[in-house]
């Protein structure tokens, strides 16, 4: 265990600066904008509205639909080609999972509930930025829901259990693990769980206990985002 | 298709006034905003009243093309993206997207805006490519020029990265800003029945006849037109555009630092 | 042990505690898990008793039996209209329903109701599905003239109508516009100049955006007669008078061409 002193010099369990705000896309039925140190993520929802195409309406209950999109200039080396690549589809469909538990569409027959998360600046856990933000957006559009949803991205560098990675991190010269989290605050639930890496399975353990305890600290910030628009 | 919608629009126009309270020739609240992405070599945020686009400029090495042995590139790219218009569909660009990237383009390029030769590193071998990517985040209207506004201000605040002849180190930014030689304007004039606006909200956009971009540098030379809309223009009418066109191009070039 | 956690017109956000223990009953827009009720919308808190529920703050309009909306024609088809409820959900007017006239099979709808026409119309059924059927046969249901449309949250239609309709009535007598507030979030202003319809549109939009301030009606009375320079008289209307539509008064019935 070499890695002891974070490269920034946060302590292990310390997220980077964290900032929410709710309604920033005036035209979206609910928005919202969450950053976590570098990254940044918008979060528009449109919705409940009409699905098209119809093979994938659902008659006993709406449907949520995700878009993950990285700008072309997010990224910190060179410039992304612009349209969807594998990466993305997969991260619109384990953040659609990992909503869908929560969010009630019931009342809403054969429409769609749209989700798009837009990344202007990325610096590592862009998909719990996303997460994040998306909940917000969702809440802030009215859409029935039991929870809003937290993620970061916990893991471990070198054999030391963190919070939050940075891309620095994530790139580190030795064994490390990127596990990103979405978990329900009231339930403690988990709605997302990937890795990247190597893991031990009581690094696994203590690092989920430890999303857990992160993700509640980012429900406030989420639930401060909604109240502060509306309590204006 | 919004026949009643239009008649009512037209018909406040012709008294002067508009919905939103604005004289025709008013445009909203123009904010810029300077260095909004880190990652992206310049960027800038522009709202006008509450559209608002994000424009990221990357700067990259490339080869030339074989018949311009001598010159970078330039490239602009358009999303529109439908986070930011219930209007807007997920999917490759559409014909909007890319026409709005390609005025935005045509008034960069055509005025010479970067000098392209000074983007050459090696004669045939390497060069700088410049990539100029607008992305709307909420339309109300007038994505025109809030894009164009956009990709002139991202292109003011790019500076290149750190290059040591061979390697780019996108980590770092040099002090080294773009060789910008011309600043290009570009104001879209919109024909609603008889009346000229500029900055059309989202309502006045869904009933327009026509519409004209003209972009425009300092000394009011005109580098790019573009006609859009259903209804054809009389030359009186494209002239009294151009002049409404150079005027507010005056007043907005002061806007920019 | 039973406690309540919040106050009343709280701002409350999905998943946080309202109350503990089973003495409480969780309503619309809350649910239990375990033994702690929490909020299942964004919205304020309401306290009845022991039974909690919450008042949305947004959301969009989910057609009701009963409600009367402006809706917009859409379609046209066999057998009536397909109108736009401004909800995810379209909504059918069969020519049986649509006006106290006679229509003979065969006859050109789009004499009665055009694409792009918006009517006042009345929800008579919504099934499960969200197949949804009107009428237009009704004291004050008929298809509106030329008038500017806004939109505003459904959920602030009660704040902008005011209680027994004393609201919309300050800003009728301040501006001298006719005024229709559709339970779907849709409004039809009509007033004699553009100023007079801005003002109203400016501040039945600032009633949606203030709508938690207490005292907000006096705030806008006052305002108003300021701006308008006339006495405003507030005054409730009885429930049988208030169709949540303006009344007939010289005949408006004429307005259905």
């Amino acid at each position: 265990m070499t890695y002891n002193k974070r490269l920034d010099g946060r302590k292990f369990d310390e997220t980077r600066p964290m900032e929410a705000k709710a309604g920033i896309i005036k035209r979206a039925d609910g928005s919202a904008y969450f950053r976590m140190g570098k990254t940044v993520a918008y979060a528009a929802v449109y919705g409940p509205r009409d699905l098209f195409p119809r093979f994938l309406q659902n008659p006993r209950s709406g449907i949520l639909r995700v878009n993950y999109n990285m700008m072309p200039f997010s990224g910190s080396g060179e410039r992304i080609r612009p349209g969807g690549n594998r990466r993305s589809k997969e991260i619109s469909l384990v953040t659609e999972k990992s909503l869908s538990s929560v969010v009630d569409l019931s009342d809403f027959p054969n429409a769609v509930v749209d989700v798009f998360i837009e990344l202007p600046q990325t610096d590592a856990g862009t998909r719990c930025a996303g997460i994040c933000a998306a909940s917000i957006a969702l809440a802030d559009a009215g859409i029935p829901m039991k929870d809003l949803v937290a993620a970061v991205s916990v893991g471990q560098v070198d054999g030391t259990v963190l919070a939050d990675l940075n891309y620095d991190e994530e790139a580190y010269d030795a064994p490390v693990a990127d596990v990103p989290v979405a978990v329900i605050p009231s339930t403690e639930e988990i709605s997302l769980l990937q890795m990247d890496g190597e893991i031990t399975r009581d690094q696994l353990k203590e690092a989920l206990e430890l999303a857990k305890k992160v993700c509640k600290n980012i429900n406030k910030i989420q639930r401060e985002a909604l109240k502060k628009k509306y309590e204006e | 298709m919004h026949e009643e919608q239009k008649h009512y629009v037209e018909s406040i126009l012709a008294k002067g006034a508009r919905i939103d309270g604005r004289k025709p020739l008013d445009f909203r609240k123009i904010s810029i905003e300077y260095d909004v992405s880190a990652n992206a070599e310049g960027s800038a945020r522009v709202k006008v009243g509450d559209t608002e686009v994000l424009v990221g400029v990357k700067i990259a090495l490339d080869k030339p093309y074989p018949d311009t042995p001598d010159e970078g590139g330039l490239m602009v790219n358009a999303e529109l993206l439908p986070m930011s218009s219930p209007e807007f569909e997920s999917g490759p660009p559409n014909i909007d997207s890319i026409e709005l990237a390609r005025i935005v383009d045509r008034g960069i390029r055509e005025s010479k805006a970067i000098d392209t030769k000074k983007l050459c590193i090696k004669s045939g071998e390497k060069i700088w490519s410049v990539s100029i990517d607008v992305m709307s985040i909420n339309n109300d209207g007038n994505l025109l020029d809030a894009a164009a506004l956009g990709a002139l201000a991202a292109l003011k605040d790019a500076k290149f990265p750190e290059f040591d002849g061979e390697k780019v180190d996108y980590k770092h930014k040099s002090n080294k800003t773009l060789p910008l030689q011309k600043e290009p304007i570009s104001i879209t004039v919109y024909k609603i029945g008889k009346t000229f606006i500029v900055d059309p909200s989202t309502d006045e956009e869904k009933v327009y006849d026509s519409r004209l971009t003209i972009a425009s540098i300092a000394d009011g030379t005109i580098c790019a037109l573009q006609k859009g809309g259903d209804v054809p223009l009389t030359a009186e009418d494209i002239d009294a555009m151009v002049g409404i066109a150079l005027d507010k191009a005056k007043e907005i070039r002061k806007l920019f630092k | 042990m039973s406690e309540i956690l919040v106050k009343e017109k709280q701002v409350v956000v999905p998943g946080e505690e309202l109350a503990k223990g089973m003495d409480y009953l969780p309503s619309y827009g809350t649910y239990r898990g375990n033994d702690t009720i929490r909020a299942a919308k964004l919205g304020l808190v309401s306290i009845d008793g022991k039974v909690i529920k919450i008042i949305p703050l947004s959301g969009k309009y989910m057609p009701k039996k009963n409600d009367t909306i402006i809706g917009k024609v859409i379609d046209i088809t066999m057998n009536g209209w397909r109108i736009d409820t401004n909800s995810p959900y379209s909504a059918m007017l069969s020519m049986k329903d649509a006006t106290m006239d006679f229509i003979p099979k065969g006859a050109d709808l789009t004499r009665y109701f055009d694409i792009g026409d918006y009517v006042v119309t009345k929800i008579i059924q919504v099934t499960t599905q969200k197949l949804i059927d009107l009428t237009m046969k009704g004291p004050g249901l008929r298809k509106l003239g030329a008038g500017r449309i806004l939109q505003v949250n459904t959920t602030k239609v009660p704040r902008i109508i005011g209680k027994g309709g004393s609201m919309v009535s300050m800003i009728k007598q301040a501006t001298g516009c006719r005024i229709i507030v559709g339970q779907n979030g849709i409004v039809w202003i009509q007033g004699e100049d553009p100023a007079k319809e801005t003002l109203a549109a400016e501040t039945i939009k600032r009633i949606e955006k203030e709508s938690h301030i207490q005292g907000l009606t006096d705030i806008i009375k006052n305002d108003l007669e300021k701006i308008t320079g006339i006495k405003i008289e507030y005054k409730e209307q009885q429930a049988e008078e208030m169709h949540h539509t303006e009344h007939s008064q010289q005949g408006e019935q004429n307005d259905l061409q």
